[in-house]
């Protein structure tokens, strides 16, 4: 069973089109990793799939129940981290928690139960006396998903919940999140990081507004249409000049100090004479590649 | 309703929480109830005046001592032309000049008509309005004395008039500005604290992000608005019971009506209030912007609604403005079941 299948999901404001015809299915348990710049409308799409934002047209099937008509009993099991980490601040961590057990009407011994699993995982021991502002972005972070999920929500929309979070709290965030897809709850996540989006069972890519790839990792990396290539060099912007359009060079991309070449067989000799390694191509390859095919096209 | 209960006891830890929703909810009362109480005073005495007797005769020093007596005008200057008083009521040191003519003795002793001049400085109508009525008064008083006299000259007999109109002032019978302001604070105060509070408390909310975190919860619309109004009708009785002590305590208004009524009464007054306050958090993005919208819609309530100015007086236009404010209700129900003991 899908937890989410859209049908032609469109949002407008006013003559900006900020979601455009988007068709993407998550099944149930699984980690569905929604990625694309800023502004590509992928808030904007949680936000529709939540109930806070009507959608102007399409509309969306959520764990079996239409987006409109089964609004309220979708609540009920759905949990939703939006980008600011939404606590009370001027409330301790307890009573943020004992507030969000209040909002879904859990009873009394469970909500206790769940508070104290709560508390375990965002390392908050000792420490739920204390105001939200005064803690750590890790914490609070944790704190925050802690309240998302204390009704044990079967859906999980997590908007950016990493962005401005230290590496070893991202990496905590993450077990987290496995953790509950194993137990069968269904995630849909958004995040710039790629060694995030390389951990989700399947991916959808945002650009202006449309969905333009889905797919797992691995499907997507075989839209890359050649081998990619690593290049090193001290100058990578003077290279790149040189390599950019040559008939055999698909792509060209500077990553730091060294360049990605996508090329076709035929011009494989040269990067291998010129000292360049053949790599796996990775995700950020592949959508560096779609981006710039998108703006090709829409150029031509 | 365990969703609700969650609800206000959230919204009742962080009102304790916030210094600035503390402030307005309790000094802000006490402070304008003592400013407006204490300052206010809509009675002009003592009025600045300066005289220029042209007549210096016996006629026109008692008619200066009937001006002395009344206790409206203070003989500060005396001129010695109308340039010198013209000078001083220009200057700002004189707000009244008491002009008697040098032919005044003579006139009235012919029984001809005696005029006096007297030149009052309306640039503050307030204090010449009572200036001018006292005026008068003491011209008519003195014309009558002159009447009998020259009807009965010398009889000790009696000088009553032949009709007399007396004046009760009901319901504030000393005219004490305090007793008629009072109640006005009252509901200023309260309409702007319900106002404020709220429209703050919501858009606080919006601002944070925690209001799109409530809509995905099971929570109901009905729930939320009961949460954010409940806890600020109990801060509106709460200070409704702090002013009202303070205007008996400290001004000594009389409460004539039934409290009980009163109370009920304002529920009135500050569920309209409250419902502003949600409409400003409706139009508000931010704090800043909800507390500045509720000082713009306070203005009208302080200027319009009857607190300062007579709405009788007002056109039709600005009456029809004063008809949706909700302080314009509020003053006729605190006026009068506190002074007038209306049930």
């Amino acid at each position: 069973m899908d937890a989410v299948a859209t049908r032609d999901l469109t949002r407008r404001f006013g003559h900006f089109t900020a979601v455009d015809r988007v068709n993407f299915r998550i099944p149930a348990g699984s980690v569905f990793g929604f990625l694309g710049p800023n502004g590509s409308g992928k808030t904007t799409t949680i936000r529709m799939l939540c109930g806070i934002l009507e959608p102007t047209s399409g509309s969306a099937e959520i764990l079996g129940m239409d987006l409109f008509s089964g609004r309220e009993a979708i609540k009920a099991n759905l949990g939703y981290m939006s980008q600011k980490f939404s606590l009370y601040d001027d409330l301790t961590a307890a009573e943020n928690l004992d507030f969000y057990a209040g909002l879904f009407s859990l009873p009394r011994a469970l909500a206790r139960e769940r508070i104290e699993a709560v508390v375990r995982m965002a390392g908050l021991s000792g420490r739920t006396k204390e105001r939200v502002a005064g803690l750590s972005g890790g914490i609070r972070q944790r704190l925050a998903l802690g309240c998302a999920i204390l009704h044990r929500p079967r859906l999980l929309f997590l908007d950016e919940p990493t962005s401005g979070v230290d590496p070893r709290s991202r990496r905590r965030f993450w077990d987290i999140i496995y953790d509950l897809a194993s137990g069968g709850t269904t995630i849909m996540v958004t995040t710039h990081f790629m060694d995030e989006a390389e951990h989700c069972d399947s991916i959808g890519f945002m650009y202006d507004g449309r969905l333009i790839a889905l797919g797992t990792p691995r499907e997507l990396k075989g839209f890359v249409p050649g081998s990619v290539w690593e290049v090193l060099s001290d100058e990578p912007m003077d290279l790149l000049r040189d390599l950019e359009g040559n008939p055999g060079f698909l792509d060209v991309a500077v990553y730091g100090r060294s360049l990605h070449v996508i090329a076709e067989p035929g011009a494989e000799g040269i990067l291998a004479r010129v000292g360049a390694r053949k790599i796996a191509p990775s995700l950020e390859d592949v959508f560096v590649h779609l981006v710039k095919a998108e703006r090709g096209e829409k150029a031509a | 309703m365990r969703r609700l209960r969650a609800l206000l006891i959230k919204e009742f830890i962080q009102m304790g929480r916030d210094r600035l929703t503390l402030a307005i909810m309790g000094l802000l009362p006490v402070i304008q109830l003592l400013i407006f109480g204490f300052a206010i005073n809509t009675e002009v005495k003592h009025l600045p005046t300066v005289l220029y007797d042209q007549s210096v005769s016996a006629e026109s020093r008692e008619l200066v001592r009937g001006f002395q007596s009344a206790g409206y005008f203070d003989i500060r200057y005396g001129a010695g032309s109308f340039a010198e008083m013209n000078a001083l009521i220009q200057g700002g040191r004189a707000k009244v000049g008491i002009a008697i003519p040098p032919d005044y003795q003579e006139r009235l002793r012919s029984g001809r008509q005696a005029s006096v001049q007297v030149i009052v400085d309306a640039s503050d109508s307030m204090s010449a309005a009572s200036a001018i009525s006292t005026a008068q008064m003491i011209g008519l008083v003195k014309s009558q004395q002159v009447l009998f006299d020259r009807i009965s000259p010398g009889s000790s007999g009696s000088r009553e008039l032949p009709v007399d109109v007396r004046i009760r002032p009901w319901y504030n019978p000393d005219m004490v500005s305090s007793h008629y302001m009072v109640p006005g604070i009252l509901a200023i105060v309260l309409s702007m604290t319900m106002m404020m509070i709220t429209s703050m408390a919501i858009v606080r909310e919006r601002e944070r992000g925690t209001l799109e975190q409530l809509i995905v919860t099971p929570m109901r619309t009905w729930e939320l608005m009961a949460g954010k109004i409940l806890p600020y009708v109990v801060v509106g009785y709460a200070q409704l019971t702090l002013g009202l002590l303070i205007g008996i305590l400290v001004f000594r208004i009389p409460v004539r009506g039934s409290l009980l009524l009163f109370y009920g009464l304002t529920s009135l007054h500050i569920l309209a209030s409250l419902a502003w306050g949600i409409l400003i958090s409706s139009v508000a993005r931010t704090q800043m912007q909800a507390m500045q919208m509720s000082f713009f819609a306070l203005m009208p309530s302080i200027l319009l609604s009857g607190f300062m100015f007579p709405r009788e007086a007002m056109p039709a236009f600005f009456r029809a403005i004063s008809n949706i404010l909700p302080v314009t209700f509020f003053l006729q129900i605190s006026r009068g079941i506190l002074l007038k003991g209306v049930a």
